[in-house]
């Protein structure tokens, strides 16, 4: 690569970086504005090195560090490989952007332990990072759980009875679900095949067949609790008593797409969709993704907490990638993938607008919300327009995911899927719009629209009247609405980036 | 000269040391001896161990009487890695003892208590060297009077201490006693007290009820001492009132030396292709086992008293060991073998934690943990670690535990267990989380002067948590350890001389 920075360093750097920077943010603990530097700072070199590994691997290269065996013939192993690749993209990428939106909201907020908070979340960061990169199963089981319990103190990050309780529903689900049947499930995996490597094309071929694979699948599926599959989802709206900006990123960026992330690698490098399809292993499944999609996204029409219309939402688009590795097809895993990318912009700058309105406002509930637009019309410009990207409308990137994965369905020959995506869709246009039209479009509350003679227009944005959130806050979210919009353009591209990996 | 009698001078030396206490009087020099004993005991416990791998099998005569008449000590791979379980453990307990027991034993009985610890030390030391099994039972009774004697010293500040200790000596004494009487059957019925001499001998008896009922004897003997479930009555007032030393000690290594003597009398001497014994294993020790780590963690969740909390863990930790015996193979042997030595290190650690916290505040209830992970942040993070442990988080020791039990489980197919294994463990995540969650998410209570416990006490501690996730990132070396460890268990015959073999 260039001048002295070889791929395994900077490999290396991408768990580093993080973790210095949560060192340095802890010595700088009096210095709140040098602390928030060196936390800007340290998202800044941590995508700059991503960057870097993706042009390397674009340019033909790989890297790959091997370290210390956690148990016998099971080393700590890191790879880069497509799909990690674009998951550490993206949420490295991102973490610049809610750094941005953190200093802004938190100091706007004057939230307690500041300092504690950015710690947490540089660890939480290198985990995800580790994550990505994990060249094996074991090494992304030993992230993932730490990724965890370094979200944990951000969950309880306000100390009150509600956030102890959060906490507890969040740790007991996750670590439940993952000590349960995820360890399990690995275990298994271990016991038949000798092997953990992450393998283009799966290796559980002549290892297992019938209803056994179909245990282990779904032991993966409801292991893998980040994934929020139902009934483990309730740690996700438990996770709101958060702040927003861990809500926006943590649960709608990195731990909610950790775990999809590792049904993904699971579908196609211990599986594989061949064996997947051939041993027609997910149908079960299928249907409690499909459930899991339906049910979310009807719940999320009855919240009237922005955060939690949301986090039921997330739930929802989260069940979209179950159901795309359930399919067993490549075009549902590409869907998927490009699912993890598209909802993950769309997402985060919907609950950086949650945030912002809060800030502004101090309004949680979405029906005390109408006629804010008017004052917040960056806000609510942005809102819409991720809206749209979760709907999947063209064209934002939400349209690409549908499109790929109704393909996979159609693939796979399951066509009543492609209904069940229609009507999910159909289902997020009537919670999530009305939000936004109804900021634009009605007077606030305990106001009126005074009658206008006809032929005469008036801007229902007024501009003295302006009263958005702090521009640390709003810039990030308008930023994050534009690139949901950009995606739809990079889209065929993504896909064109990890099908290699995904056909044999 | 000391290389060559190393093996013994291992167990004589701590037991020297314990009058020499008593003639101390200053309580300072009585624990500069205990703890340079100690400390021998370690490096000792090392070379042996490196000797027992390279050799095979160390053969010891004590006095030159060559066994089966003399008492040989026999030291392999098995007994030479709980050596250095043992006098690892004890050599942190002893360093963190400088400035914890002061504060809960009266000064005029502090020499006793280290005589007293010194006999314990030697004890076990001389229980895992042996290869006689009269013997076993000799350094079994001065093991276990001793700690009986380091229970009821818990009375300086608790007077409870004292009924603890009592009931420790009842069931302790019934114990001791079953098993002298089941190696008496088998005396009877073999002629012989060497171990590897009886396993030799009873090969083709095993038709005989005089050896049902000599080894229904001893199991029962050492199950008692083992607290392995529903002979576990009184582990958790004799943990819960003895001296915060006493406890991570006897945490660490007495229920360990009593798991090895299990095995040795189950693999070694005696063997699961004896029909009787593959019946118990299977139909006895599973179901016990998984009762243990059930009933036991869930008890665990409802005690207020952290110690209390940290006993009932252990007699569910006894559980798994029951499991990973009840596997009757090599898998879940060097399973067990692998939760012993990381069980020592993490339950040692959690009780010396909670042995700093009852240096500040006095106390050990769930209620005095508020707020101290902001006032003591080092004694409350290595408990932290602990606990991650406990429960199994990778990275730590624990789970490499329970990774290798899941794995011995899917070996033999028996699917429910390996389930009941990680369904187990998930219960220690409820019950520390209650401490943890009240160490860091509750203010402590108001003009609260605690502050963080002296680096005395810290150093050893921390000794242990890095341990514990040093050997939890790379475990090769405790796992190639309790393989070897393992295959000498079950090979009985490796290294007899020629009168003595099969």
């Amino acid at each position: 690569m260039m001048n002295g920075l070889t791929p395994e360093l900077a490999l290396a750097l991408t768990l580093l970086l993080p973790g210095i920077g949560a060192v340095l943010i802890g010595a700088a603990d009096r210095f709140s504005v040098l602390r928030d530097a060196i936390s800007l700072l340290a998202a800044t070199a941590l995508s700059t090195m991503v960057l870097a590994l993706l042009l390397n691997h674009l340019a033909g290269g790989s890297a790959q560090i091997q370290l210390t065996p956690l148990v016998q013939g099971l080393p700590i192993f890191l790879l880069t490989e497509p799909i990690g690749l674009v998951f550490a993209t993206l949420a490295s990428v991102l973490w610049v952007v809610i750094t941005v939106y953190s200093i802004g909201y938190m100091r706007k907020n004057d939230e307690p332990r500041q300092t504690r908070f950015y710690i947490c979340f540089a660890i939480a960061m290198a985990c995800t990072m580790g994550v990505a990169f994990a060249g094996n199963l074991i090494t992304l089981f030993l992230f993932y759980e730490l990724l965890t319990l370094s979200t944990y103190p951000l969950v309880v990050h306000y100390e009150t009875d509600a956030a102890r309780h959060a906490g507890r529903v969040y740790l007991g689900v996750l670590l439940s679900t993952s000590i349960l049947f995820l360890l399990p499930a690995i275990i298994w995996t271990w016991s038949l095949t000798g092997t953990l490597d992450f393998v283009k094309g799966g290796m559980l071929t002549g290892k297992i067949e019938g209803p056994q694979a179909a245990l282990l699948f779904a032991l993966y599926l409801f292991g893998t609790g980040k994934a929020a599959l139902m009934p483990f989802h309730r740690w996700l709206p438990a996770a709101m008593a958060a702040p927003t900006p861990v809500s926006a990123f943590l649960h709608a960026v990195a731990v909610v797409k950790a775990g999809v992330f590792t049904l993904l690698k699971v579908g196609v490098y211990i599986f594989g969709t061949s064996f997947l399809s051939a041993m027609n292993v997910g149908e079960w499944m299928m249907w409690v993704s499909a459930f899991s999609l339906i049910a979310a996204t009807i719940v999320a029409l009855r919240k009237d907490d922005l955060k939690l219309r949301l986090a039921y939402s997330t739930i929802a688009q989260l069940a979209y990638v179950t159901l795309g590795v359930s399919l067993a097809s490549v075009m549902g895993m590409v869907g998927g993938i490009v699912q993890l990318v598209a909802h993950a912009f769309g997402k985060i700058t919907l609950f950086m607008c949650a945030g912002a309105i809060y800030l502004a406002s101090g309004k949680t509930k979405i029906s005390d919300m109408r006629g804010l637009g008017r004052v917040m019309p960056f806000t609510f410009g942005a809102f819409l327009l991720a809206s749209l990207s979760i709907i999947g409308v063209p064209p934002t990137g939400g349209a690409w995911s549908k499109w790929f994965l109704m393909i996979g369905a159609a693939e796979s020959g399951h066509l009543v899927m492609i209904g069940v995506w229609i009507l999910a869709s159909l289902l997020s246009i009537a919670y999530l719009i009305p939000l936004a039209a109804r900021g634009f479009f009605l007077p606030l509350t305990g106001q009126e629209d005074r009658p206008q003679p006809q032929g005469q227009e008036v801007s229902l944005i007024g501009k003295p009247g302006l009263q958005e959130a702090p521009l640390w806050c709003v810039a990030p979210a308008c930023l994050t609405a534009a690139l949901s919009v950009l995606i739809y353009f990079a889209g065929p591209a993504i896909a064109g980036f990890v099908l290699p990996a995904l056909r044999p | 000269m000391i290389r060559q009698h190393l093996a013994i001078l291992q167990v004589m030396l701590p037991m020297l040391c314990a009058p020499l206490c008593v003639f101390a009087r200053r309580p300072v020099i009585a624990w500069l001896i205990a703890t340079a004993a100690t400390l021998f005991a370690l490096a000792g416990s090392f070379i042996l161990f490196a000797q027992a791998l390279n050799a095979g099998v160390i053969s010891y005569h004590l006095g030159g009487w060559a066994p089966p008449w003399g008492i040989e000590f026999r030291l392999d791979a098995a007994n030479s890695f709980v050596l250095i379980i043992v006098s690892l453990v004890g050599a942190v307990c002893m360093i963190y003892g400088r400035d914890s027991i002061p504060r809960e034993i009266k000064s005029s009985d502090q020499p006793l208590f280290y005589t007293m610890m010194m006999l314990c030390f030697s004890g076990m030391l001389g229980v895992t060297s042996t290869g006689d099994a009269f013997n076993l039972f000799v350094f079994l009774e001065i093991f276990s009077l001793s700690s009986y004697v380091l229970v009821a010293m818990g009375a300086g500040s608790d007077r409870r201490a004292l009924t603890a200790a009592f009931t420790y000596l009842l069931l302790g004494t019934i114990g001791a006693t079953f098993f002298v009487i089941g190696l008496g059957f088998i005396y009877v019925l073999t002629g012989t007290l060497n171990m590897a001499d009886i396993a030799v001998r009873i090969a083709g008896m095993s038709g005989s009820g005089t050896l049902h009922v000599g080894f229904a004897f001893i199991i029962v003997g050492i199950g008692l001492k083992l607290a392995i479930f529903p002979l576990h009555l009184w582990l958790p007032n004799a943990y819960t009132h003895a001296p915060s030393v006493v406890t991570a000690l006897l945490a660490g290594t007495s229920t360990k030396v009593a798991l090895y003597a299990l095995l040795r009398m189950l693999y070694t001497v005696f063997s699961p292709d004896l029909p009787f014994e593959a019946l118990i294993l299977h139909y006895l020790f599973l179901p016990l086992g998984l009762t243990a780590v059930f009933v036991a963690s869930i008890i665990a969740l409802f005690q207020s008293d952290v110690k209390r909390l940290l006993a009932w863990s252990s007699i569910a930790q006894s559980g798994y060991f029951l499991l990973g015996v009840s596997f009757a193979n090599i898998g879940g042997l060097t399973a067990t073998l692998v939760h012993m030595f990381n069980h020592a290190i993490m339950k040692s650690s959690l009780f010396l934690a909670v042995g700093c916290v009852v240096y500040r505040t006095g106390s050990c209830s769930v209620a005095s943990f508020r707020g101290l992970g902001q006032k003591m942040p080092w004694t409350m993070s290595a408990f932290v670690i602990g606990g991650l442990s406990m429960i199994g988080v990778p990275a730590t020791v624990g789970f490499v535990s329970k990774w290798y039990l899941v794995l011995a489980a899917l070996e033999r197919g028996w699917w429910p267990v390996a389930f009941a294994i990680v369904a187990g463990s998930l219960l220690a995540l409820f019950y520390f989380g209650r401490v943890i969650e009240a160490a860091y998410l509750q203010p402590s209570p108001e003009n609260s002067a605690v502050t963080e416990a002296p680096v005395s006490m810290l150093a050893p501690l921390w000794a242990l948590t890095i341990s514990c996730l040093a050997l939890g990132i790379n475990s090769e070396l405790t796992v190639s350890t309790a393989r070897a460890a393992a295959e000498a268990l079950l090979a009985p015959h490796a290294g007899l001389p020629a009168h003595m073999g099969p």
